[in-house]
């Protein structure tokens, strides 16, 4: 235990050096178009959600918003490392919309992106609609729909289906997220489009990896304890729930 | 179904989630990997990082005098982290708790009402 709490203080000062980006762009990165269009798009899309969140929520549904976003933020702190002298974290847009849905997903992954960028300077404040594009509404959108269409071909009320449709989209919404990444700085003439891609996408296969896993553990520690809470419950959920719930 | 169970159970959702959350943020996040990660890598593999702004907007804001990065200032290092994610994910949990509250604007009186 010493030894790691040496290690950890000594690797510290790298810190300073290399600061926390995973897929968050910073400032300077993007040109004014590229900036310009991601930001519509995010506040398009958000703005879609709040609409949806009135008229398809719940009161119930706003502590779990709560508690779904310090998850992911907390996640989002853990760096794993990845073979290569590289590492990644959890984006959990598709975390957050299988939790959530879609429209409270995207409003969850927003505050997350919102707070990193305002109180930790991690992703820069000018690109912040790219990072809520990327690496949320990608997840919470397209990850969403890609885990309920696996998980209806699998079953609805079965497991498999929710862990096949969660560790699946997890890695698709990573890699979309890294090319969409790829193209923005292209575009933006920051970088050379094939390099970009070939570096964000080689990268990303890995990270999305730890997205899948992550995404699946936490899936079915909810599967496990109160699958009720999922957008979308298993049709045994709620009935099954009152008898356990009566003991606790 | 008894209203004060319902509560009780949500109760217990939110403070297992929320401390599950500041466990992870507290105590896993000094240990998080410091290599660099997948965009870092690329920027300095294909030696654009530099292209980052080297005084961007939000180290204007007065965060940027409490916190540098994931770091509170001011203290010794092997609580500077720890403390930004005690911070961070209270902050997250109550802005995200706050504009659901302003996002749903139903009640669970009208979903009693549908199941009647």
């Amino acid at each position: 235990m010493v030894d790691v709490f040496s290690l950890t203080c000594s690797l510290y000062p790298l810190q300073w050096v290399a600061p926390h980006l995973a897929l968050h762009i910073p400032d300077g990165f993007l040109s004014l178009p590229v900036m310009g269009v991601t930001w519509v798009a995010a506040i398009a899309l958000i703005a879609i959600c709040l609409n949806k969140a009135q008229a398809e929520y719940q009161d119930r549904t706003v502590p779990l918003m709560g508690v779904c976003a310090a998850f992911i933020f907390a996640a989002q702190m853990i760096n794993f490392p990845i073979p290569g002298g590289t590492s990644g974290h959890l984006l959990g847009g598709t975390l957050a919309g299988i939790l959530l849905g879609p429209w409270a997903g995207s409003l969850v992954m927003s505050v997350v992106f919102m707070v990193q960028s305002f109180l930790f300077q991690d992703g820069g404040i000018t690109v912040m609609g790219a990072n809520i594009f990327n690496m949320g509404l990608i997840g919470t959108f397209l990850g969403y729909y890609l885990f309920r269409g696996i998980r209806q071909a699998i079953g609805r009320n079965k497991l498999a289906g929710m862990v096949t449709g969660a560790a699946i989209a997890a890695w698709v919404s990573v890699m979309v997220a890294a090319i969409a990444t790829a193209l923005q700085l292209a575009i933006s003439g920051t970088v050379a489009l094939q390099v970009a891609m070939v570096g964000m996408v080689g990268w990303h296969t890995l990270i999305g990896i730890g997205e899948a896993l992550i995404t699946v553990a936490t899936v079915s520690f909810i599967w496990r304890t109160r699958p009720d809470l999922f957008y979308r419950p298993p049709q045994a959920a709620t009935s099954s729930l009152r008898r356990s719930l009566s003991t606790r | 179904m008894n209203s004060n169970a319902t509560r009780t159970r949500n109760r217990a959702v939110v403070l297992t989630g929320l401390g599950i959350a500041l466990l992870v943020a507290v105590f896993l996040s000094p240990f998080a990997s410091q290599n660099p990660d997948g965009l870092d890598r690329v920027s300095e593999d294909l030696k654009f990082s530099d292209k980052a702004a080297e005084e961007p907007p939000a180290q204007k804001l007065p965060f940027y005098q409490v916190f540098d990065e994931y770091a509170l200032r001011g203290v010794p290092e092997q609580l500077a982290t720890p403390i930004a994610g005690l911070v961070g994910t209270l902050a997250t949990f109550g802005l995200a708790w706050g504009l659901g509250k302003l996002a749903v604007r139903g009640s669970d009186e009208r979903q009693n009402h549908e199941s009647e």
